[in-house]
């Protein structure tokens, strides 16, 4: 079994004490186009990191051509032809697209000197190799996200490489730029060089590659020709398909159907998303999906009041507000858990109690001074309710685990007395424990304290399980709005591929 | 177009502009002996300002620079006095080595525990100025005791002009030795890699390691040269005033870190070149020098200074984030 260009055996990595990969095992072929599937935190970027060399395992094996290569640096992988196409491409912004493409060859030629002319006829050969028009001369930072991928493709191919890593390369991208990429991704592989697609978007997968790695936990759980998967069975494999859910159901209570908490007509952010109509009513859970930039995000800031020039109506428990800051939305009852909780949501380096009462601080201090006593006894009263595992609330929420992160999250808005819930990718980053214990909380929300819920997601499967209605979107408007009977992943997988 | 877009012509543009203007309020302005003094005014904080760069460029700050000169500077006088020495090479060298010594502190504290620049060097320059008050002296050295050879060296002339009236006022050489280290720099940023080291750096640090500079040598190389300059103008310096003051350079950096912003490099660093600075040192020495002509008040060119900084970081700030969008 050493066809593999480079391959792992049972590696083993720790960091502080939490195993990060345990008995992973990875093959690429020379050539091939691989696949390794795997949600966040999964060990994904580990894997990328012993692979390129910058760590090295705990146990295992790591083969390049069928030999050890025990304790590789990350010159050793370079020189080996491994090249790791970041999230953040690595570029430097402030620098033009030549000297950016050219500064690996001067550094590995341990050149002092800048040869200007050479910097350009080597950027010119790396463009003209890959194929693309691109300026030479243009600083990085001014090119768009598509372009800037490109320069680091065009970096990657220059140093004879046989294997290329991309972590996540399609996230930012629109739909045409992905075809692109795929197009000179294939155009690589002719030439016998090998990539690895790190990601977790099922469709892009299934599209682009030959072979699949399902990893979970730091475990491979699943391995072979793209023939074999399709996106439930990934998906399954992702997430671990043991743990079994029963999905959401809502009966409206007797008598005349009870007033929308949350209703929208006619919604229009310009430019964003046009002409929505909904109402989620007390105890309903909403799903929504549809392509990274279908507008769902967009409708989700509206509905928080960060998109002040919004035209339509919107209404609270029937009564019409007018949401132009986020105070005002959540003064209406709005709560908003955005979709990157670490970087939008979560003052990480401050206690949990700093956190839970962020928004609450207008409340707690009607007379300029903080009701210490009332803090204290909410914020203990939220712990338990949430069951945070902390010993104290005074710990800095950046020691808890992604589950319980959100957790607080969530506990803060539940502090606002919040009627509408709007969860945007609730369980991104979450192990699957935690998840399934997160779906149970926002249930428990919507059926016991009366809450509507918007829950966005790319999990389809989530959405599934947790919503009574799942609506669809795409280019900015409804498409579709699926009742309970229509809800199965099949169903809204198969809607969401026809959206490109 | 290219060329309207660099940030040094529109520097370019501006200082012109103010030139026309202040001419035009004083039309001493455009005589030859008040551009001479100009030019010599540039000088000293001219070269600091190559450090100061330098330090910008890489994404640090440095304040420390003006406690380094000016130890660098009253030890070196100290030691020639001691040693009754008279010569100029070698104190200059030694001066030199001193800032660079000083800088490769700043250094350490910067690569090794990956602390902000602009906290390390607050602190060593407080722990050097309080150490050469404390330990080397408090007095002035006058020019009744200062070293000849020094001051007959500072006091060279490119070019001699007399006056009409008997008097004679020239262009000090010193602006050549300012040149020249200019041109030093300029090449040093832009044709080594060494120098585009400190743009990556500055760029995006993570992106720098990933790829392969070695961090450790461009930051010592870039707080180990700023000291050095410091450390060179810092002698230069006393003997071109035929003064060794201990405490000397006291608010300098405000006016070199002005003077350098105002030359288009950007406070977050990645950006920032020496003809860009060489005119910010130029516009600032000149604004303040018409200052003093106009009989501004001290405390109001601090003030201007003040402004000057705020105004040139903000615009800087603007710009950069215009680019990137």
């Amino acid at each position: 079994m050493s066809d593999g260009f480079i391959e792992l055996r049972n590696i083993r990595k720790v960091f502080a004490g939490v195993v990060a990969l345990d008995a992973m095992s990875l093959v690429i072929k020379p050539g091939e186009i691989h696949c390794l599937a795997g949600e966040n935190g999964s060990g994904k970027s580990t894997v990328i990191k012993i692979m390129s060399g910058v760590y090295q395992p705990d146990g295992g094996e790591l083969l390049i051509d069928g030999k050890t290569m025990p304790d590789m640096s990350p010159i050793e992988a370079i020189a080996h032809g491994v090249q790791v196409i970041y999230q953040d491409f690595s570029l430097f912004g402030n620098l033009t697209v030549a000297e950016n493409l050219a500064m690996n060859v001067h550094l590995g030629e341990k050149r002092r000197l800048m040869n200007w002319r050479r910097t350009r006829a080597i950027a010119r050969e790396a463009v003209d190799r890959l194929g693309v028009e691109l300026d030479l001369d243009a600083e990085v930072a001014s090119l768009p996200t598509a372009g800037k991928q490109l320069v680091a493709i065009a970096r990657a191919l220059m140093s004879d490489a046989r294997l290329i890593i991309m972590d996540e390369p399609t996230t930012a991208l629109t739909r045409k730029e992905v075809e692109t990429l795929f197009r000179i991704v294939r155009d690589i592989q002719a030439r016998g060089i090998a990539i690895l697609f790190v990601s977790h978007k099922m469709r892009e997968m299934l599209e682009i590659s030959e072979r699949i790695t399902v990893i979970r936990n730091g475990r491979k759980v699943a391995e072979g020709p793209t023939g074999d998967f399709d996106e439930a069975l990934i998906t399954r494999h992702m997430t671990g398909g043991d743990i079994l859910n029963q999905p959401y159901v809502w009966t409206p209570p007797p008598g005349p159907p009870p007033v929308p908490r949350l209703e929208i007509r006619g919604l229009t952010v310009p430019g964003k998303c046009e002409d929505l109509s909904l109402a989620i009513r007390p105890g309903e859970i909403v799903g929504l999906s549809g392509l990274l930039g279908s507008g769902r995000t967009d409708l989700a800031l509206a509905l928080f009041g960060m998109a002040p020039r919004y035209e339509g109506e919107i209404l609270i428990d029937g009564a019409p507000v007018r949401l132009r800051t986020t105070q005002e939305a959540i003064a209406a009852g709005i709560a908003y858990v955005p979709e990157d909780r670490l970087t939008e949501g979560l003052f990480l380096p401050q206690s949990i109690k700093r956190n839970m009462l962020a928004t609450s601080y207008e409340r707690l201090a009607p007379k300029l001074v903080i009701d210490r006593e009332r803090a204290e006894e909410m914020t203990q009263g939220m712990v338990r309710a949430m069951q945070i595992a902390t010993p104290t609330a005074e710990k800095p929420v950046m020691q808890l685990s992604g589950g319980n992160q959100q957790r607080v999250v969530l506990a803060r808005w539940l502090l606002t007395d919040a009627r509408v819930l709007i969860l945007n990718g609730p369980t991104v980053g979450v192990d699957v424990g935690s998840k399934a214990e997160i779906h149970a909380k926002i249930r428990e929300l919507a059926q016991h304290h009366g809450l509507a819920v918007l829950m966005i997601s790319d999990d389809v499967l989530e959405l599934v399980q947790n919503c009574n209605r799942i609506v669809l979107m795409h280019r900015g408007r409804f498409i579709e709005d699926l009742p309970a009977a229509a809800v199965t992943e099949e169903t809204v997988s198969d809607r969401l591929k026809t959206f490109t | 177009m290219a060329l309207l877009r660099r940030s040094e012509t529109v520097i370019a543009g501006i200082l012109l502009l103010a030139m026309v203007l202040i001419g035009t309020i004083n039309p001493a302005f455009w005589q030859l002996d008040n551009l001479f003094s100009l030019m010599r005014s540039n000088v000293i904080i001219g070269i600091m300002a190559m450090g100061v760069l330098l330090v910008l460029i890489s994404g640090g700050i440095d304040v420390s620079f003006p406690a380094f000169a000016v130890a660098a500077m009253y030890l070196t006088i100290k030691g020639m006095l001691a040693l009754g020495y008279n010569g100029v090479v070698l104190p200059l060298l030694a001066a030199t080595l001193m800032g660079l010594a000083f800088g490769a502190v700043n250094g350490f504290f910067v690569y090794k525990f990956r602390m902000i620049p602009l906290i390390v060097t607050l602190g060593t320059s407080a722990m050097v100025r309080g150490f050469l008050l404390g330990v080397v002296g408090t007095s002035m050295i006058n020019i009744n005791k200062m070293p000849t050879a020094l001051i007959d060296f500072a006091r060279t002339d490119v070019v001699s002009v007399t006056k009409a009236d008997g008097t004679t006022y020239g262009l000090t050489a010193m602006v050549l030795i300012y040149l020249g280290l200019a041109l030093a720099m300029h090449l040093v940023l832009r044709y080594t890699m060494i120098g585009r080291s400190a743009y990556a750096l500055g760029g995006d640090p993570e992106a720098a390691r990933r790829a392969g500079f070695d961090l450790r040598k461009t930051i010592f190389f870039i707080y180990c040269v700023a000291g050095a300059l410091a450390g060179f103008a810092g002698l230069l310096h006393s003997g071109m005033i035929w003064l060794a003051n201990p405490r000397d350079f006291v608010g300098l950096e405000l006016d070199v870190i002005a003077a350098v912003v105002l030359g288009g490099a950007s406070i977050f660093g990645g950006r920032g070149s020496v003809l860009g600075t060489m005119l910010g040192v130029f516009m600032l020495v000149m604004v303040k020098n018409s200052l003093i002509i106009m009989r501004v008040d001290t405390t109001w060119q601090l003030v201007v200074v003040g402004l000057i900084v705020i105004a040139a970081t903000a615009l800087s700030a603007w710009r950069d984030r215009r680019r990137a969008a």
